[in-house]
């Protein structure tokens, strides 16, 4: 297991150097300038030639852009530095560190939900198949697929608004001290999140289950006797679980960006509100540090998804002879 | 009189659709016998042991009629409850696939003990001595190391025994055995079919037991019943039945062994194929970087030579090399050794090169529903090849073509718009022969090609194959594990274990004079029964 493990990290760091050269790369290839924004914001528009390259010259973007490239990877490989915000005098680190707790939470909630609603809802449709309940849960699977996360998140803050004055809370306390008011104001925004996600799961666990349901094995556990509550849990389930926990590590990505858009909506701190502003300043110092935080993120979402195999499915323990 | 221990009478099964699967059918077992229920894929025999435990897809399934009394008791109106009680307790069963039915996620002592802890109520200490009793019942080897081990850390037989355990385990008074020993090896077979006779007269059990193999039958039933279309066409003692059967299709049954031989060789036929020394090895890696640290090898230095309208057959149990030999001989698998097909030196080709020579050598597999694709007609899978090598002139030379082809392997050519699900197995298997034929190949490899359908059916492809071989002057690398349509079909036989030939030679001298071991008892589980 420990072999595996090195090996899987070790082969993470080629993985990463790619994802760094590219994210750098196409940050820059991003239309507008960065010093005519600041230029202009200044109102500094018609000054010289010579306020420019004094300009340039402090960001740092005078040099050629791979000994950039390369000034930025010894910060990150000597002093963990992803280097500082073109605009404001803070670290990027300082920057992701502040609003990655929000991001987190958000997204863990909501892959929470997602599998919270997916899960029972996928084995009861496959269990009853083409009864009134299936048909409701497939319904709500179609729905939840085809109306877009940003447009439900917008009617759920504009339309209690309208009537009755009411607002989603958008005042973050610490979890640790508060839990009920730190949840409060998640809970609407991660449902939202969750339950588009769990329209894929629960089609997924569906016809997963369905199709473990006629496995031979499952043929056996009814010829032992078992009630069905046992035959469903303890032998199909488990089956059924292992392609969609693969699923959900394909869908982390996806996750991410639900995120940068509802946060926008509910007017959540997170890392997708900073990315948002990064690039509309193109500050490329907070957008490929976000890029190449979220890549790790989801390389390690995907190592503890492929874990997970070896917990679940015997055939992968790894190392063992 | 008791009522018998078990009464199936008039019962019928019907699925979605109206398909009568199964029209009025009469049996009894009686406690400590075996009967046996006969017949060929499709005559319903499956299906009426899985309507004793309303095992069926209901509500897909129905009995339009029927009753089914066990010690007296109708289980057609029984409760969901009693049922439950009934399945794993007095009534225990086993399927076909002991691989796929044990369950890949829990271990052998789980599945055991979940039947015992089901109807018995034990706690799970006191569980586990009886499912060490259990294992050593049906002589598992150091069953307290097995104890953790999951399914496919164990072999097809060992698995098939975890199986007997977890359906004896509460000492039911009926055993329904579906198909048992099907996907098992021949020396296999033979130990689990003797283990199941052992139990059954040391427990006293009934056991119903599902079959189409007639060696099977008369190895183990006291009595057998003879299905054919979802009904019973005869019924009696075994040896009765088999020695005078009265029925045509017992007859056609019992006579459908594949026999005969394969036509003698010209004295100067042209050698097709010669190998010298060929290995196939896979690697196996271990530590952090995956070094590799010693090889598995699968084909261990095998040669053979081949001529035209000669076949080589190759005999083996699962895991002996045989499938990757043939795979190496048509350089379908990296392997090393020299290949000499038709003048060809095959091991220094690559590329553009090896695959001219392709539509000259072909391959049939074993599986005629996995190995013809479900999207493309009959006509498409006859043609691809075709096309591909670009042997047709024009369009009408392809028609023509396709269907000399199909007719030659005894397909009407109104067939070459069906989709393989549209076909029976032996058709789909005349396809697959139909496809390598139409590109006129000097050799055949037949990986298994009459594993996969009923012994009715074999007989006939194996009369096809040698049909097409004289006329064609083919010659065939025929793999089996089927003893039987290997002596029917081979004139030069290679016995092989752990990728190695143990022993080789003319079929009549291999069959009558085996030397080895080995080769003594595969003949011996084989034939031993007539």
């Amino acid at each position: 297991m420990s072999g595996y493990l090195l090996r899987r990290l070790l082969a993470l760091l080629p993985t990463l150097l790619v994802a760094s050269i590219i994210v750098f790369g196409v940050v820059r290839l991003v239309p507008g300038n960065v010093l005519d924004l600041m230029l202009s914001e200044n109102d500094f528009a018609s000054s010289s030639h010579e306020t420019r390259a004094q300009l340039e010259e402090a960001l740092g973007l005078d040099k050629p852009i791979y000994v950039q490239y390369l000034v930025w990877m010894k910060n990150i490989v000597l002093h963990g530095d992803l280097g500082d915000s073109l605009w404001r005098n803070t670290s990027v680190l300082s920057e992701i560190g502040e609003r990655l707790p929000i991001t987190l939470e958000l997204g863990l909630l909501s892959l929470f939900f997602a599998l919270l609603i997916a899960v029972p809802v996928g084995i009861y449709s496959a269990v009853r198949q083409e009864t009134l309940g299936d048909h409701v849960g497939r319904t709500f699977s179609i729905v939840a697929l085809a109306v877009p996360n940003f447009w439900a998140g917008t009617l759920v803050v504009i339309l209690p608004a309208m009537w009755w004055g009411w607002a989603p809370p958008n005042e973050i306390e610490p979890f640790f001290e508060s839990p009920i008011q730190n949840l409060k104001v998640f809970l609407v925004p991660s449902l939202i999140l969750g339950a588009s996600l769990s329209a894929v799961v629960m089609r997924m666990m569906r016809t997963m289950m369905l199709e473990v349901l006629r496995q031979d094995y499952v043929r056996t556990a009814w010829a032992k006797g078992l009630p069905e509550r046992t035959v469903v849990m303890r032998h199909a389930v488990k089956n059924a679980l292992i392609p969609v926990i693969t699923l959900v590590g394909i869908l982390v990505p996806i996750l991410f960006g639900g995120t940068v858009i509802i946060e926008q909506i509910f007017r959540l701190p997170g890392i997708g509100q900073l990315l948002l502003d990064a690039v509309t300043a193109r500050d490329y110092p907070i957008i490929t540090g976000v890029f190449l935080v979220a890549g790790v993120l989801v390389m390690t979402v995907n190592l503890l998804v492929d874990l997970c195999y070896g917990l679940l499915d015997p055939k992968v323990r790894f190392d063992r002879k | 009189m008791s009522a018998p221990l078990l009464q199936v009478s008039k019962l019928a099964v019907e699925f979605n659709g109206g398909v009568q699967a199964v029209r009025g059918v009469d049996f009894t077992v009686e406690r400590g016998e075996t009967v046996a229920l006969v017949g060929e894929s499709g005559s319903g025999k499956s299906v009426s042991a899985l309507s004793v435990l309303q095992l069926l897809p209901y509500p897909n399934a129905r009995h339009p009629d029927g009753s089914i009394r066990f010690r007296g008791e109708e289980l057609m109106t029984a409760s969901p409850q009693r049922m439950r009680r009934l399945r794993g307790g007095r009534i225990g069963m086993i399927f076909q696939e002991p691989m796929t039915s044990l369950n890949p996620l829990h271990t052998v002592e789980k599945q055991i003990r979940e039947s015992l802890l089901v109807h018995k109520g034990l706690s799970k200490a006191d569980a586990r001595e009886r499912v060490l009793e259990l294992l050593r019942l049906v002589q598992i080897p150091e069953p307290e190391r097995r104890l953790t081990a999951y399914p496919h850390e164990l072999s097809g037989g060992q698995r098939q025994r975890v199986m007997i355990a977890m359906a004896l385990a509460n000492d039911p008074d009926l055993l329904i055995a579906d198909e048992p020993t099907t996907a098992l090896d021949v020396t296999v077979q033979a130990q689990i079919l003797d283990l199941i006779k052992d139990l059954q007269q040391r427990l006293g059990m009934g056991v119903l037991l599902i079959t189409h193999d007639l060696n099977v039958v008369q190895r183990v039933s006291d009595r057998m019943v003879v299905m054919q279309d979802g009904r019973v066409v005869e019924h009696g003692e075994t040896a009765a039945v088999l020695a005078r059967p009265t029925h045509s299709y017992t007859r056609a049954l019992v006579e459908a062994e594949p026999s005969g031989q394969p036509r003698p060789l010209a004295g100067n036929a042209a050698e097709v194929l010669q190998a010298r020394d060929v290995r196939v090895q896979f690697p196996l890696k271990a530590g952090v970087f995956g070094r590799v640290r010693d090889y598995f090898r699968a084909v261990d230095g095998v040669s053979l030579q081949l001529r035209a309208g000669e076949t080589v057959g190759v005999v083996g149990e699962s895991g002996s090399g045989k499938t990757t030999l043939g795979l190496a001989l048509l350089r379908l698998t990296g392997a090393s050794g020299q290949i000499r097909f038709d003048g060809h030196r095959l091991d220094a080709y690559k590329g553009r090169a090896l695959r001219g020579l392709r539509k000259s050598m072909q391959i049939v597999f074993q599986d005629p529903f996995g190995s013809l694709s479900p999207r493309m007609s009959v006509e498409q899978i006859v043609a691809e090849g075709m096309d591909v090598h670009r042997i047709a002139t024009d369009k009408a030379d392809r028609e023509a073509r396709i269907v000399q082809a199909l007719e030659e392997v005894g397909l009407g050519a109104e067939l070459r718009h069906r989709y393989p699900h549209e076909l029976s197995g032996g058709q789909r298997q005349r396809v697959a022969f139909a496809r390598a034929l139409a590109l006129k190949p000097r050799l055949l490899v037949l990986d298994e090609p009459t594993s996969a359908l009923d012994r009715s059916v074999q007989a006939q492809v194996v009369e096809l194959l040698r049909d097409l071989q004289a006329r064609h002057g083919l010659a065939y690398i025929f793999i089996s594990h089927d003893l039987k349509v290997v002596k029917a079909m081979s004139h030069y036989v290679l016995v092989m274990k752990e990728g190695r030939v143990v022993e080789e030679g003319e079929t009549a001298a291999i069959y009558e004079d085996p030397r080895e071991p080995y080769t003594r008892q595969l003949l011996a589980a084989a034939l031993n029964i007539r």
